[in-house]
């Protein structure tokens, strides 16, 4: 069972989450510009680590905000989370 | 092997010894007279060459089907494959073992088509039990809108030259009447789409029954040997790094769906690939309760019974990435409950086991089968839920791949490029969310 520490309502089930993919991943700041190419790589391409990832999670059965957390895909361990546009490392 | 414990008046040999042999029923009697003490080794465990002609990554099903299916019609004999592990210790020892080719698409249609007529054969061709079972796979649909999709899903698959029948609720109720059939139910039955050719087989059979055969035409399977980097010369993959030496080889190919991404990265590629967790449940034996395989349409559910008498089931995928090879609880009391809204008589049946294995979920839901951007690599993965039973399917169009240099018809679609073209092959419409898959 995950234990995701949300910023707004502290430690919570698994189950009250909705996992929302990779964090890293940044919408193309003009589309208009975008190539085809960066238009790929920002939908389809995933680094899909093997240990730390950086994703989103909903809080969708609590506060419904949505949050960034860092967990190991090997251990499952939480290691720290924020809010969606924060930051992990403060 | 099984040593002591399950038949303690048997004694086992040391299985050291290797011998080349055609199994049949006078084998069977011969041994049976001798309390099959004189069974020896089915393959020989080699020391890597240093060169090779084709490497494959992984000692799956998929793997071992490649190098039989490369050693037997393209006559590359000088083949290994290397194993990090046990022969199929990863996902091909790790799935529900269900058999069916019930596709909309095209190109979906075709190849697990394909590899279906391959299972039809495949332990005659063998000459190895894999105890393919066409016992039916039943889809289960739960309303007015659902049996027209099913309809038009049957009328493709006839197209195609799969067998497909729509059922009534009454057909359903006549052939599984354990199934829920109250008036009471949230989601009644309103009847079905059956692939009778469907079915089974025994999973460690089908690695072990490949991995027999392409021994005996040559090939060196190499278990407990990762490999750990490629070597790149030129641009051109020339052989890889492993945790049992440097194996040089004109050819690299791999085979490891769960880790697709992962082994890819040493090669410097980015994939449209996501590893996710499946789990799959086993309950006590039982006796026989269940002769077909049948799915839950209102909700992810799938089951079986296995020839021991498990009732063995699956569903949805955990939704997040990992590759832990487990997965958590909430899952599990979701596939449950899905499968006890289906056939409420599960709902006192003791649980005997569950498990995980990691799953390749690409971005359109289907496998990726071709050469990859490098020169002398291949890739086969991206097999989401649906890999086992493309086994025999999969290593024949990619053994055509591998020795041609260039894909058959039947996997020319389940390019990486597709990707960055647009050409999807989205069997379930979900778009790029490899957990919707």
């Amino acid at each position: 069972m995950l234990l995701i520490k949300c910023p707004w309502c502290g430690e919570r089930d698994m189950v009250e989450f909705t996992h929302g993919g990779d964090a890293t991943k940044v919408y193309p700041k003009d589309p208009n510009a975008t190539t085809s190419e960066e238009w790929h790589d920002f939908i389809y391409l995933r680094e899909n680590p093997c240990g730390e990832h950086v994703e989103y999670w909903h809080h969708v059965a609590g506060c419904r905000q949505w949050l960034k957390v860092r967990r190991d895909t090997t251990t499952h361990d939480i290691l720290t989370t924020a809010p969606a546009d924060g930051d992990l490392d403060t | 092997m099984l040593k002591g414990g399950l038949y303690p008046s048997v004694r086992f040999p040391q299985m050291e010894a290797y011998e080349l042999t055609r199994y049949s029923i006078f084998s069977l009697i011969k041994q049976g007279l001798i309390r099959h003490t004189g069974w020896k080794r089915a393959w020989r465990n080699p020391e890597p060459k240093a060169a090779y002609d084709v490497i494959i990554i992984g000692g799956g099903g998929h793997g071992l089907a490649t190098a039989y299916y490369l050693a037997k019609l393209h006559g590359i004999h000088n083949v290994a494959v290397l194993e990090k592990g046990w022969l199929g210790g990863g996902n091909t020892g790790r799935n529900t073992t269900i058999i069916r080719s019930n596709y909309l698409l095209d190109p979906n249609a075709h190849l697990y088509e394909h590899s279906m007529k391959l299972w039809e054969g495949l332990s005659q061709d063998l000459n190895f039990n894999v105890m393919f079972s066409q016992r039916g796979v039943l889809n289960l649909c739960h309303s007015k809108a659902q049996t027209d999709a099913f309809a038009r899903r049957g009328n493709a698959m006839r197209l195609n030259g799969i067998d497909a029948e729509l059922l009534s609720r009454d057909e359903v109720r006549k052939r599984i009447p354990e199934l829920d059939f109250s008036d009471q139910v949230r989601f009644p039955i309103c009847g079905g789409l059956l692939q009778p050719r469907g079915g089974t087989a025994r999973h460690d059979g089908v690695a072990w029954g490949f991995a027999r055969a392409a021994d005996q035409r040559g090939v060196d399977i190499i278990q407990n040997c990762e490999v750990t980097d490629f070597i790149i010369e030129g641009g051109r993959v020339t052989g890889v790094e492993t945790t049992r030496g440097k194996i040089t080889a004109g050819k690299v190919a791999m085979a490891v769906a769960g880790h697709t991404g992962v082994l890819a990265q040493k090669a410097g590629l980015t994939l449209p690939i996501e590893s996710h967790i499946l789990q799959a449940m086993v309950s006590e034996p039982l006796k026989p309760l269940l002769d077909t395989v049948v799915t839950f349409g209102a909700g992810h559910f799938y089951i079986s019974q296995s020839d021991k008498g498990g009732m063995v089931f699956g569903g949805d995928i955990e939704g997040y990435n990992s590759y832990a090879q487990r997965g958590n609880l909430p899952t599990l009391e979701h596939v449950i409950s899905a499968g006890v809204s289906m056939m409420p008589c599960l709902s006192r049946v003791r649980m005997l086991r569950s498990w995980g294995g990691t799953v390749d979920m690409t971005m359109d839901g289907s496998p990726i089968i071709g050469k990859a951007p490098i020169e002398g690599l291949f890739i086969n993965g991206g097999w989401n839920y649906g890999g086992f039973k493309a086994t025999p399917g999969s290593g024949w169009v990619y053994a055509h791949t591998i020795a041609n240099d260039a894909p058959h018809p039947l996997n020319e679609a389940f390019t990486l490029e597709r990707f960055a073209r647009g050409r999807l092959i989205d069997e379930r419409g979900a778009g790029a969310n490899p957990a919707l898959h």
